[in-house]
């Protein structure tokens, strides 16, 4: 019985992976992006919230995408199209740093 | 000798106080005086000069962080706290002769937003200075409207000096070129500038710096600090009598190290909290009634000649 509990769990955890491929969201609270590292398929939507009371942006350190400053609850997408390493971070808050880690499909 | 203390620190009683490093010839004693921190002139035998002859002479008035726009609940009525402020300023007994305001005029570069604040700052009894922060380049154009307003007559993105009552004053920028995961930076280019305005200006001539984030390391966890700030203060080391004012971290904290005297102001908008003394330093909540009591001003006070410059801070 408990293992087809546990092939069940998998199962849903599969449906649910595929369900949420192509979009991903990442939180930004208390100076943090929240997760701060993300691996994701090529092609994924990535939608980024400021939750702070702060406005925050989100710079790639290779200026492949630059947002503007993100006021309380604003968002800001960006559509990752190659493989790679993404290192980003928060221009006006130097300690601020997340990566997206994007592989093949 | 270099020492450390914010005014906020439960340590400090009133009545302690701090002799610390000879300054030209003199010294400085700071004292807190009603729980305000206070630095008053020594003369060559070590005793307080009259703190009155200070305050018949030339002062300014350093403001900061008007954060005009926000709007949360640290304080949804900056521009009312920034009117207090103001309304302080002009009900001193002598009028200032100069006002620094150092940044975060604004808390989104909105046009609205710097056209408020101008209405508001064009009460006060004397021209202002500005230097931006780093929420007055958040518009699309990176400062572009900051620069626009406040850059006319500056070099490079907004810096410039200036002579006042015999003082030189020089405002520096620390707000352009971010990059992530990096400090905040002067830029090679205006530590150039630097270093040619200040061959002309003698050692015995008092200099105030004053620019938006700490040219000081004062917490490197939450980006309090500018990275190439050192260059500057290495060419400011002989200058008899050197202070630098800074604001960004909406609180008290000073320190002095030889002839050089750094110092954050207060904001008028909102509190943030002491270094690494909460997980970020995002707006600090406090009751409504204390509010006034993190908020404030700092009036600087000097004497002709090669004297210290006191600097008295005011809550509202």
């Amino acid at each position: 019985m408990k293992r087809y509990l546990g092939a069940f769990t998998i199962g849903l955890m599969l449906i649910g992976t595929s369900a949420w491929a192509d979009e991903q969201k990442i939180e930004i609270k208390e100076y943090n992006f929240i997760p701060a590292s993300l691996t994701i398929p090529v092609g994924t939507k990535v939608t980024w919230v400021n939750r702070d009371e702060i406005p925050h942006t989100i710079d790639d350190s290779n200026k492949l995408f630059r947002s503007p400053a993100l006021d309380t609850d604003e968002s800001y997408s960006y559509t990752f199209t190659t493989p790679g390493t993404y290192q980003y971070g928060c221009r006006l808050h130097s300690h601020m740093a997340g990566n997206i880690i994007v592989t093949e499909k | 000798m270099t020492f450390d203390f914010s005014d906020n620190s439960q340590e400090l009683d009133r009545r302690s106080f701090l002799k610390c490093s000879a300054w030209a010839g003199t010294g400085v004693l700071w004292a807190l005086v009603g729980g305000i921190p206070k630095a008053f002139a020594l003369d060559a035998t070590g005793s307080v000069s009259d703190s009155a002859a200070l305050d018949s002479n030339f002062h300014f008035v350093q403001i900061s962080d008007s954060h005009i726009g926000f709007n949360k609940e640290a304080n949804p009525e900056p521009l009312k706290t920034l009117q207090e402020a103001i309304g302080k300023i002009n009900a001193f007994p002598k009028k200032p002769s100069l006002i620094l305001h150092t940044g975060d005029i604004t808390h989104l570069s909105k046009a609205s937003e710097f056209d408020t604040a101008a209405q508001v700052l064009g009460t006060l009894p004397a021209p202002v200075h500005y230097v931006p922060g780093e929420h007055d380049t958040l518009d699309e154009g990176g400062g572009k409207l900051y620069l626009e307003r406040y850059g006319k007559g500056t070099k490079g993105n907004g810096w410039y000096s200036f002579d006042n009552h015999g003082v030189h004053f020089i405002a520096l920028i620390n707000v352009f070129n971010f990059q992530p995961g990096k400090p905040a930076t002067l830029g090679a280019d205006q530590l150039k500038w630097l270093a040619d305005d200040l061959s002309a200006v003698s050692t015995s001539t008092p200099v105030v710096v004053f620019a938006h984030m700490p040219l000081w390391s004062i917490y490197d966890p939450w980006g309090w600090s500018t990275g190439d700030a050192d260059q500057a203060i290495s060419m400011l080391r002989k200058y008899g009598s050197v202070t630098i004012l800074n604001g960004h971290i909406h609180q008290v904290i000073q320190k002095v190290e030889g002839n050089i005297t750094f110092h954050t102001a207060r904001g008028t908008a909102y509190p943030q909290p002491a270094p690494g003394a909460a997980p970020s330093p995002g707006p600090m909540k406090v009751p409504a009634d204390q509010l006034r009591s993190y908020l404030g001003i700092t009036d600087v006070v000097t004497v002709q000649g090669n004297h210290p410059l006191a600097l008295v801070n005011s809550t509202l």
